[in-house]
């Protein structure tokens, strides 16, 4: 194979920071080349370099031999280099045509451009119709919407920033097989990935990257997941196991919970039931938006549900506020860190407080003992290894990554009978996510139960003894997480009782 | 070239040095202006900001007011404060202002010519009630129609006016008063008086308040769970959420203790400066408060500190018109400028600036 793109002694440094340090490696043409680090690894950079959104303090790129310096993503267009974001920019009051013209030097007539956004999709197997409005479209169209933006341009290298992480299976594995078309037709691939087992079924090479400097290639086919996570971490991977234990009493039960969200874009929770018992984790699979929100919401009691639906420990605690059932041991750690389950502006002291002050008793006749606060803070930062400058910093000013071990930490130091948590390693680094989950399963093992909704079916896998899926506000009957096929699993997220006619994606998760 | 990087967090050296560097600021543009007009900048500036407080001929008038103008500012713009750091506007103070001077100079005026030790507090009490009551309107709407409280509160200021106007001419009227609308003087009348209390300095009861309000809001968002839950209702409504805050409580706890304290400087301005409810009897300081309010950050030793400055400025203002004869639009302008800089200076405490090299294409 000939080579595409060759990167020579990369370096950028922000602010006295080295993001990249002599980066160099080459992409071949038609191969699909995975780039994997931690977060705060240097991927983002590197690619920013690569579509001409910042420019490289020293170090060169060739393109086809030829030098490659971009200076804007337009120029980098020009030369056929095309990425797909991670977060997408689009319009949602636009057709999907508007919005594929809008990222468009010339654009040509509407007529024209839906009939190729029609031929394109057709001819790469990720059906869309031109003339939808994007604010109908799921995540997994939304983004077949940029990658078809892309390919209109016919580019010779597509970068790929997370692809899959708002994909449903099933959807992962349409993206798959357009990807292997584009690759048999030659176009290059740069793919930015934290799923291991993705990379190895999908990636021809990789490169490794930790703290700005590449630390080693490999062949994905060939190497286990489990060594490509220790060349990212740098450090043997503590992978969670999961101790067997009889469960005991159940703690909490919903019968039956009808919730209509006020929001007109929530999901309404039909008769959903569940039940955990002492020692148990159960894991609540589904793709985002249907219903996790709202779930989390009537168990933390910041929204209410019918009288009678929620029973901790025998007593009925719907009508209970967040801090009436944090007193009685019932505790969550919402999805959305910023802004949710932490305030922005705020100090970690006072995120602290934000849901502590009950349980830990840092507060007196209402006056908060900030002393108190800040030492359960500090312990707090130093039990989770929450990277930060000092506990007075504010909230915002961490990585993702640090502000969810320190969200999940606040609740699991709190000692809770049930914890509730939405996915708790969203966004985070592979030891740090192995470290939360390490964490839940140390709480269940010390006689907790904790539910865990979560979008990403290997951690479910790893840590629950039962799993559910949502579904259009619906839960599926619980089951035993052992021995779940992915077949059974996406039956389960698609709703098992309307789908069988549902296409299942054929590849085993490592359970 | 020059950028802004947001910093990871607000710097807390500039949020008490962008309002000094403000009136520094404001002082130059201040100074240009009057130059522009004819005048010497540096006594236009001197006579607004010095001679009210220092100079021979003056400041024996001029400072006492200083307090006296200062404290109906400081005692609204505290209660204003803690519904604006929750994300709940207040617009409506005034209103509630006159309402707790109407209601406050009701109960003194039903025990005249009665001489009474408990008349005063009761006053008071009627005082807080009055603008509690007018605060809970807006409040109620709110929470039971989801009706702005903005507009709510501030249309109940011109409902308030035309009740004023209306217990002017009608059942609070001066019986001996030869047909003038307006109250009998309160201040006259020993015990409804709010008299200086420190001989000099301008201090009545409502400075006292003004103070002490400063010192429990100081204390309650600091320390008290309540406080803290203003603060991330502000922050972030759904953390708050989270965190258990009832929104609606809250809701009615902060339009409810602005009303208060706005009814309270009313009361206080009725039986001692004003001394009686006349169909003028409101001056602004309840719309002045925002801007107090706001150039203290919201935080409650700002808002002492803001409301003596725009206190001074406005005294030293009236000096001005009168020794320079600037008109008065010069000096709402030179006023206006002061928060214009103020809000413009806000932007270092989120953001760095720093001089960039342009990178070579």
């Amino acid at each position: 194979m000939t080579e595409l793109l060759k990167l020579q002694g990369l370096t950028k440094a922000y602010l006295g920071v080295i993001a990249n340090d002599h980066v160099g490696f080459s992409i071949a043409k038609g191969e699909v080349h995975a780039l994997l680090g931690e977060n705060g690894a240097g991927k983002s950079t590197l690619v920013k370099m690569i579509y001409g959104l910042t420019k490289p303090d020293s170090g060169t790129m060739t393109l086809h031999g030829a030098p490659y310096a971009p200076n804007s993503p337009q120029a980098a267009r020009a030369s056929g280099v095309a990425m797909v974001f991670q977060h997408f920019s689009l319009f949602e009051a636009l057709n999907v045509a508007e919005n594929v013209a809008l990222g468009m030097e010339n654009p040509p007539k509407m007529n024209d451009l839906a009939r190729s956004i029609r031929e394109v999709s057709h001819t790469y197997g990720l059906p869309l119709d031109p003339h939808r409005t994007v604010g109908d479209l799921s995540a997994g169209e939304r983004q077949r919407v940029e990658i078809i933006r892309c390919l209109l341009q016919d580019p010779k290298l597509l970068i790929m920033d997370e692809p899959t992480s708002v994909l449903t299976p099933q959807e992962v594995e349409i993206l798959f097989t357009t990807l292997r078309k584009l690759q048999s037709e030659g176009t290059s691939i740069l793919y930015i990935s934290h799923k291991l087992e993705e990379i190895r079924s999908l990636c021809d090479d990789a490169t490794i990257l930790r703290m700005g400097k590449v630390v080693g290639t490999c062949d994905p086919k060939t190497t286990t997941a489990r060594d490509m996570a220790e060349l990212m971490v740098g450090e043997t991977l503590h992978i969670p196991t999961r101790e067997a234990k009889e469960s005991g009493a159940e703690l909490l039960s919903v019968q039956g919970i009808e919730f209509a969200p006020q929001s007109p874009f929530g999901t309404r929770l039909k008769n959903l039931s569940l039940s955990v018992k002492s020692g148990e984790i159960l894991g609540i699979g589904g793709v985002a938006g249907n219903g996790q929100d709202e779930l989390l919401s009537v168990l933390s009691g910041e929204a209410k549900a019918q009288s009678g639906s929620v029973v901790f420990e025998g007593q009925d605690i719907s009508t209970l506020g967040p801090n009436a059932r944090r007193a009685l041991g019932l505790l969550s750690a919402p999805e959305e860190r910023l802004g949710h389950a932490a305030a922005p502006n705020m100090s970690l002291i006072e995120n602290t407080a934000l849901t502590a002050t009950i349980r830990k008793k840092l507060s007196k006749n209402n006056f908060i003992n900030w002393s108190k606060t800040e030492k359960f803070a500090q312990e707090i930062i130093k039990t989770f290894d929450v990277r930060t400058p000092s506990a007075n910093a504010a909230a915002r000013s961490l990585s993702g990554g640090n502000l969810q071990k320190f969200v999940i930490g606040r609740e699991v130091m709190q000692d809770p009978k049930v914890l509730v948590v939405n996915q708790p390693t969203w966004g985070v680094d592979a030891s740090a996510a192995a470290s939360i989950r390490q964490a839940l399963l140390d709480l269940a093992a010390g006689g907790a139960a904790v539910i865990c909704i979560s979008q990403d079916l290997d951690e479910l896998m790893e840590i629950s003894d039962h799993f559910a899926a949502l579904n259009e506000g619906k839960l599926s009957v619980p089951r035993v997480a052992k021995g779940l096929t992915v077949d059974e699993i996406g039956l389960m997220m698609g709703g098992a009782e309307t789908s069988s006619d549902t296409q299942i994606a054929g590849h085993e998760v490592s359970a | 070239m020059i950028s802004l990087i947001k910093r990871p967090q607000p710097s807390k050296t500039w949020m008490v040095a962008t309002p000094v560097l403000a009136v520094i600021v404001t002082m130059i543009l201040g100074g240009l202006l009057f130059a522009a007009m004819g005048k010497d900048p540096f006594v236009a500036i001197r006579t607004i900001f010095w001679d009210p407080l220092f100079s021979p001929d003056f400041a024996a008038y001029s400072r006492p007011q200083l307090l006296v103008k200062a404290a109906p500012l400081i005692l609204i713009a505290i209660g204003l404060s803690l519904g604006f750091k929750a994300g709940i506007w207040n617009i409506g103070a005034e209103g509630q202002y006159i309402m707790g001077a109407i209601c406050g100079a009701a109960i003194g005026l039903a025990f005249y010519p009665m001489e009474a030790w408990f008349i005063f507090p009761l006053m008071v009490i009627g005082g807080a009630l009055g603008g509690f009551l007018w605060g809970l309107i807006p409040a109620l709407c709110k929470t039971k129609f989801n009706a702005p409280e903005i507009l709510v509160s501030l249309m109940l200021v011109y409902f308030a006016e035309q009740i004023m106007i209306a217990v002017s001419l009608g059942a609070l009227r001066n019986p001996e008063g030869n047909g003038f609308p307006g109250s009998r003087n309160l201040a006259q009348y020993a015990s409804s008086a709010n008299p200086e209390l420190i001989a000099g300095t301008g201090a009545h009861w409502g400075v006292m308040a003004a103070f002490a309000a400063v010192v429990a809001a100081y204390v309650l968002l600091s320390k008290h769970m309540l406080g803290f839950q203003i603060r991330v209702t502000g922050e972030s409504p759904r953390a708050a959420g989270f965190a258990g805050v009832n929104s609606k409580r809250l809701i009615i706890f902060c339009l409810g203790t602005s009303g208060a304290l706005a009814g309270l400087a009313g009361l206080f301005e009725v039986t001692g400066p004003a001394g009686q409810i006349t169909t003028s009897f409101n001056t602004g300081y309840g719309f002045t408060a925002i801007i107090v309010a706001f150039l203290g950050r919201l935080n409650p030793i700002g808002i002492m500190l803001a409301g003596l400055l725009l206190a001074l400025t406005f005294i030293g203002g009236e000096l001005a018109q009168f020794m320079l004869s600037l008109p008065s639009a010069s000096i709402q302008v030179f006023q206006g400028m002061l928060l214009m800089t103020l809000l413009a200076m806000d932007i270092l405490v989120n953001y760095k600036i720093v001089w960039r090299k342009k990178e070579a294409v």
